[in-house]
């Protein structure tokens, strides 16, 4: 059965969920990424919607005028890892509780879901039209003047996902404990290779 | 001498010319705008066989969830008719034109009106930010954007043109460096895992990976892209390159990055190298990645303009 979260997402929602674990999202998610996160942390700006207990989503996407409103074409996520800087202070000043994006995050975010009872998850990247189709309409568009992978896109959901839980509240970090796994193994793969490849003599 | 005397047929032939050229330079936009908008959508054939190999054999929990989410999606892409992707990437263009080719002098310019076409019909996402200006331009077009490589070959009157679309994710990994010819080519091996078990995970693996190797860093970096655009399966033709390229593939697909970085039985697609004579006192190394959305299509014009599209089979623009 899915493992489904609505928001507004309470502390008590995700504090039973691990690093691994799928989960999907009905309702509200923001897209925010780079210089979203720029204009709130370092240019001081008040963003211009209301986090408390919503999601964001490191994503771009691609949007056609539609009438009034606006369609989603494709939204897939953006690397998480560029937001690296600037999390733990956006988790703390806004009071968002899911941060979905692709690839990991590092130890201030760590701390960030830890301190603030927040997730990082990931929504395997590539997949932008699987993710469109659980966007049930986009609610409004925000900051527009960034174009239009930068703008904040408020996007009402459904059964949105997988998203694989890669940062839970806890303090685990799952990109983190498959990083060392890599690094242990390319030791000898590397030793392995350097053997073969001394082809100057 | 003859100058002044041949001068005038030239312009008056040049005039004669033009409507037809015209004519012929909106054919070929239309058919690079179709093409562009086609490649953002559905994978080459050659990626699609890999995709699926990789996946029957993948026996980890999570990294089964991200394929059949990889492959739900490319099948809503076909369907839908929309980007597979949302970063639809800086338009890069790979260009070997025949001296003969008819429209080689106006390319360029066909180029970038098939982008601006392509933008508003596929759609693409807008990624041209102008530098310094540090505004999007809106039209995926801007200074050297789309960026145009060129190859021009002798003798010939046709056009192969590569599209290559790579979202900003699969890019950040690039990387280039001079080695000493101590580190050997061992020194090259280090450099590729070290790139890959770092930066590749967060790029959307598994990953088609291009290695090159030359003596400076642009020279090393622009093999690597060559690299990544060859068909996966393809093998360098030098022994030893070739050698390297199997061991490298399989070293890194010990390693077990997985789908997303997930872990898995798999890292990569491919890896490829691609190789100059080089100076007897540096190893220039380059990386450049592709994901696993590798939007790669090449389409072959003849003079006619009719077209042959030789990366996606049963592709109809």
């Amino acid at each position: 059965m899915k493992k489904i979260l609505t928001t507004p997402i309470k502390d008590e929602d995700i504090a039973g969920l691990h690093a691994g674990d799928v989960v999907y999202l009905d309702g509200l998610l923001v897209t925010c990424r780079d210089v979203g996160h720029r204009r709130l942390i370092e240019l001081g700006q008040k963003l211009p919607v209301d986090l408390r207990g919503n999601a964001i989503f490191h994503a771009g996407p691609i949007v056609v005028k539609d009438g009034d409103g606006w369609k989603i074409i494709s939204i897939g996520p953006t690397t998480s890892m560029r937001m690296e800087s600037f999390e733990k202070e956006f988790i703390a000043r806004t009071g968002v509780k899911l941060i979905v994006g692709k690839g990991g995050m590092g130890p201030e975010t760590v701390e960030g879901c830890r301190t603030h009872k927040a997730l990082h998850a990931v929504f395997p990247g590539g997949c932008a039209v699987l993710a469109a189709t659980q966007v049930e309409a986009i609610e409004r568009v925000e900051w527009l003047d960034l174009g239009m992978p930068e703008a904040l896109w408020v996007c009402r959901v459904k059964e949105f996902g997988p998203l694989i839980i890669s940062i839970d509240t806890h303090g685990n970090n799952l990109f983190e404990t498959n990083k060392a796994e890599f690094n242990r193994l390319k030791v000898p793969a590397i030793a392995a290779i350097s053997k073969e490849v001394r082809f100057i003599k | 001498m003859n100058m002044p005397a041949s001068a005038p047929a030239a312009e008056a032939a040049r005039t004669d010319a033009s409507p037809d050229k015209e004519q012929a330079a909106r054919t070929l936009t239309d058919v690079m705008a179709k093409f562009t908008g086609y490649v953002g959508k559905r994978l080459p054939q050659d990626v699609l066989d890999k995709l699926a190999e990789l996946r029957s054999r993948e026996t980890k929990p999570l990294a089964k969830v991200v394929y059949d989410s990889m492959f739900d999606n490319l099948e809503k892409a076909d369907r839908l008719d929309r980007p597979c992707c949302q970063d639809t990437g800086a338009l890069q263009y790979f260009v070997r034109a025949g001296a003969g080719f008819p429209l080689l002098g106006e390319l360029k310019a066909i180029l970038g009106d098939a982008v601006r076409q392509a933008t508003k019909d596929a759609p693409l996402r807008h990624n041209a930010v102008e530098t310094f200006v540090e505004k999007n331009t809106g039209t995926n077009t801007g200074t050297n954007i789309p960026w145009i490589d060129w190859e021009i070959v002798p003798d010939d009157d046709t056009c192969t043109i590569e599209v290559y679309m790579a979202g900003g994710g699969c890019s950040l990994p690039g990387a280039a460096k001079v080695l000493m010819p101590a580190a050997g080519y061992e020194g090259v091996v280090q450099f590729v895992f070290d790139v890959i078990t770092s930066y590749g995970v967060n790029a959307c693996p598994p990953l088609l990976v291009g290695v090159g190797v030359s003596t400076s860093v642009e020279t090393a970096a622009m093999l690597s892209k060559r690299a990544i655009l060859r068909p996966i399966g393809s093998h360098h033709p030098d022994p030893q390159a070739a050698k390297m390229e199997a061991l490298l593939e399989k070293g890194l697909n010990d390693v077990g990055i997985g789908p997303q970085g997930m872990s898995g039985s798999a890292s990569v697609m491919g890896v490829h190298i691609e190789a100059s004579a080089r100076h007897p006192s540096t190893i220039g190394v380059g990386v450049s990645v592709g994901c696993w959305a590798h939007r790669r299509g090449t389409i072959r014009i003849q003079p006619d303009l009719s077209y042959e599209i030789l990366s996606h089979r049963g592709a109809v623009l």
